[in-house]
């Protein structure tokens, strides 16, 4: 396979799974805005919507005010927003044309639906009351465009380089969601265990989709911070937590060893962080301060990514 | 301008045979039925991407090609004819390429004017002495051949480069038997879907002398930006090749090869779908981005083959088109079987002065010019066109050559007002290599607008499945 190919299959599946992210965490800051009482921190609000999706910097750039209208077109419909859901899906969709020959026509199907459907929605169409419809909408396309390559992928280097692409981007999304939620919510180190505003708390869950699998999983009606964190970072019944998502980064870099029969340094790393996760305990993270596992996780992250692009030859 | 031959109604309004079913078909068509077909198939060519970007056109950068479900059809018996001349013309055409770049017995016989081949832009000096594997330049020819009557077939001009379109003839053929599967059914089409697997067989039957074991085929193209990108991933996904950008490829101890996720990989033959001017920044434009530096080197060195071979273009030069009768005489000893349009040069005083008399009536098409651009369509133009033209070709009249405004033929075609007659063309794809391989049909294409000859994508032309019938 080309080492242009493969990474075109990593960023197609990285984008498409960045465009789901960011449908989720639109769906929450929409949500938040909608609650009574909510007028106060609403701006907060989608200042930590902005933050979660490390798009602030740039927003701030090109405006100087925030309001719900202009973070929902900044994050929706900018293009100069690489990470907007229309900049995502058009990446994605580059990439997939790039490669083509290395999708089934299902996989390029999907995502060339998904392109000219959203290509044909108007900005000045996305009202609040129709921004729910439109970004379940996302999350169709995004788990259709899964769907098809899950289903009709051959189990090869095609499918090992989307899959790594797709759960480095969900660990790096929770990662952040939690870190920046997580910082806003609880201010003084000294809230750790309390229980806190479950409206609020709700919010970090909803944004990776695990609001009710929570209450199923710890059968408990409240949200506690520290059980919070345990479910997105070491749980990995949750699929989006971030030792969930090393599984199958691991999964994925050993089926190119096997394929290749070859170990380059991006699988010690992958491994080195996977063992972290799978031994590491809450105690230990609180102790050392999760902020800085947290960030220490996403600057680890970013580097199995290079790393990954420097030992398969991507352009 | 002569009577049009409709292909479908013939003389005297008696249905040609071929298309006898299809007429029967047609009738029992209801208006909502086609709006159904024309719709769906819309939808498919869309989902698949089956686009081509129209350059200078921000608004709709990728746009499909109009497809319409009316077949062009030919009889067994017209194709055999029309099939053995378009084997002698690409015989002819590579022998001629091999010529010029060699002995040049043509020239030297005195049947071209040295000058027009040796101060062309489209002869490339770099070729010279350059011995192709099995001796073919052109592996790859699409010969746009137009019809005026039951029996008169010319050929507008031969595509020598790289001819695009031929994944609009399988695509088409793939909707129409999407769509109306029951018409293949009730009779014999011959099938167009084993192109890619004889484009691929015809590439590994050029590998180059250096080439021991089995060869290595790529698709280079400059990329998704590319307005014919589609057609670059959709035949190397049929052919089951990788399809390459120029950064892809490289040079090291005398081979080609590209990088991998693995070892770097060897690669043998290299069907570019970029021109020759971008081919390799060590040997022609300097500032080319897109190609690959030293792999002409390797070509002349018989390390790799590059189909087209760069320097082909001077054989479906427009200037040197109407020699080609000769060629096919000089080089095969027999009679052209297909035969050219009457053309004047307006480079000849005697001939230009003949064409500027003439100009309503005319088609006035620039030497080097490609794609509709450029032209004067004699008879639909305006006064102030034909003066506005007058004074181009006054100016450099060498530029120019011009051709007697062809009837072509016409062929039912769904309109906004229901069923009419539209003009339409034919490009047969023809594979030079270990033998001359032809795929039955070729791609039609449809002048969309009445009356309208230009049947060009860039110029609002539409497409065709094109059928010949089995015995």
């Amino acid at each position: 396979m080309l080492g242009r190919t493969a990474s075109s299959l990593y960023w197609m599946s990285r984008y498409m799974e960045r465009a789901e992210n960011m449908a989720r965490l639109l769906e929450v800051g929409y949500r938040i805005s909608l609650m009574p009482g909510a007028v106060e921190g609403h701006r907060d609000e989608w200042r930590s919507t902005l933050q979660s999706a490390a798009c602030d910097f740039a927003y701030d750039r090109k405006h100087n005010e925030i309001t719900g209208a202009k973070v929902i077109q900044f994050l929706i419909f900018d293009e100069d927003n690489p990470s907007s859901i229309r900049a995502s899906i058009k990446t994605a969709r580059n990439n997939g044309r790039a490669v083509r020959t290395a999708l089934t026509r299902d996989v390029w199907e999907s995502i060339n639906t998904t392109w000219n459907e959203l290509a044909q929605v108007k900005p000045s169409s996305m009202t609040a009351d129709r921004l729910p419809v439109f970004l379940e909408w996302v999350k169709q396309r995004v788990m259709s465009f899964r769907g098809a390559l899950l289903g009709t992928m051959l189990r090869n280097d095609t499918y090992y380089f989307s899959q790594v692409g797709n759960f480095l981007e969900r660990a790096d999304n929770t990662a952040r969601i939690l870190d920046v939620k997580y910082f806003i919510l609880l201010p003084k180190p000294t809230d750790v265990g309390s229980d806190l505003d479950m409206q609020q708390w709700a919010q970090i869950l909803r944004s990776v989709s695990a609001h009710r699998s929570y209450r199923w999983f710890y059968r408990d009606s409240k949200y506690r911070p520290w059980m919070i964190s345990e479910f997105l970072i070491l749980k990995e019944e949750m699929p989006r937590s971030l030792v969930f998502s090393y599984y199958w980064i691991n999964m994925a870099l050993d089926g190119l060893a096997n394929l290749y029969g070859k170990r380059y340094g991006c699988h010690d790393l992958a491994q080195d962080t996977y063992q972290r996760l799978k031994t590491g305990n809450m105690d230990d993270i609180f102790q050392s301060g999760l902020h800085e596992f947290l960030q220490d996780f996403v600057s680890r992250n970013a580097r199995l990514s290079a790393s990954i692009g420097m030992n398969y030859n991507f352009p | 301008m002569a009577a049009i031959f409709n292909e479908m109604e013939g003389k005297g309004g008696a249905v040609r045979e071929p298309y006898a079913r299809i007429e029967e078909w047609l009738r029992t068509l209801s208006p909502r039925d086609v709006e159904r077909a024309l719709k769906e198939a819309e939808a498919i060519f869309r989902r698949q991407g089956i686009t081509f970007a129209v350059y200078g056109d921000n608004q709709a950068s990728e746009r499909l090609i109009p497809f319409d479900i009316i077949p062009r059809i030919f009889a067994a018996s017209e194709w055999r004819k029309l099939s053995a001349g378009i084997e002698q013309r690409v015989r002819a055409l590579n022998a001629f390429i091999h010529d010029l770049y060699h002995r040049q017995e043509i020239l030297r016989a005195g049947r071209i004017p040295s000058e027009l081949i040796i101060q062309n832009e489209a002869f490339v000096p770099e070729m010279v002495g350059v011995m192709a594997a099995r001796g073919i330049y052109a592996h790859i020819i699409g010969i746009d051949i137009v019809r005026v009557a039951e029996n008169e077939f010319y050929v507008l001009e031969d595509n020598c480069r790289t001819p695009s379109g031929v994944s609009y003839m399988l695509e088409d053929r793939e909707a129409m038997m999407y769509l109306f599967p029951e018409l293949f059914a009730q009779q014999r089409i011959c099938p167009v879907e084993n192109y890619p697997a004889m484009l691929r067989q015809t590439l590994e039957s050029v590998a180059p002398p250096a080439c021991k074991g089995e060869p290595t085929a790529v698709i280079l193209t400059p990329g998704i930006h590319n307005s014919a990108f589609f057609e670059h991933a959709f035949l190397a996904d049929e052919m089951g090749v990788e399809l390459c950008e120029g950064n892809d490829l490289f040079v090291s101890d005398g081979y080609l090869y590209m990088r991998t996720t693995q070892e770097p990989k060897r690669v043998d033959v290299v069907y570019r779908r970029i021109d020759d001017a971008f081919l390799d920044p060590l040997t022609f434009r300097p500032d080319s981005a897109i190609g690959v530096p030293g792999i002409f080197d390797l070509y002349r060195a018989g390390r790799v083959t590059l189909v087209n071979a760069p320097g082909t273009g001077i054989a479906d030069d427009k200037s040197i088109y109407t020699y080609i009768p000769d060629v096919i005489e000089f080089y095969t000893g027999e009679k052209p079987l297909l035969k050219n349009v009457p053309t004047w040069r307006c480079g000849d005083p005697k001939q230009l002065a003949y064409v500027l008399d003439h100009l309503p009536e005319l088609v006035v098409k620039e030497v080097h010019g490609s794609g509709g651009y450029g032209m004067l369509v004699g008879p639909t133009s305006s006064k102030k066109d034909i003066e506005d033209f007058r004074a181009r070709l006054k100016a450099r009249p060498g530029n120019y050559i011009a051709q007697p405004t062809l009837a072509l033929s016409s062929v039912p075609t769904f309109t906004r007002s229901g069923v009419a007659p539209r003009h339409v063309d034919l490009r047969p794809f023809v594979l030079s290599g270990d033998k001359v391989r032809i795929t039955p049909g070729g791609l039609t294409r449809v002048a969309l607008k009445k009356g309208s000859l230009v049947v060009n994508s860039s110029q609002g032309g539409g497409t065709k499945d094109t059928w010949v019938l089995e015995d």
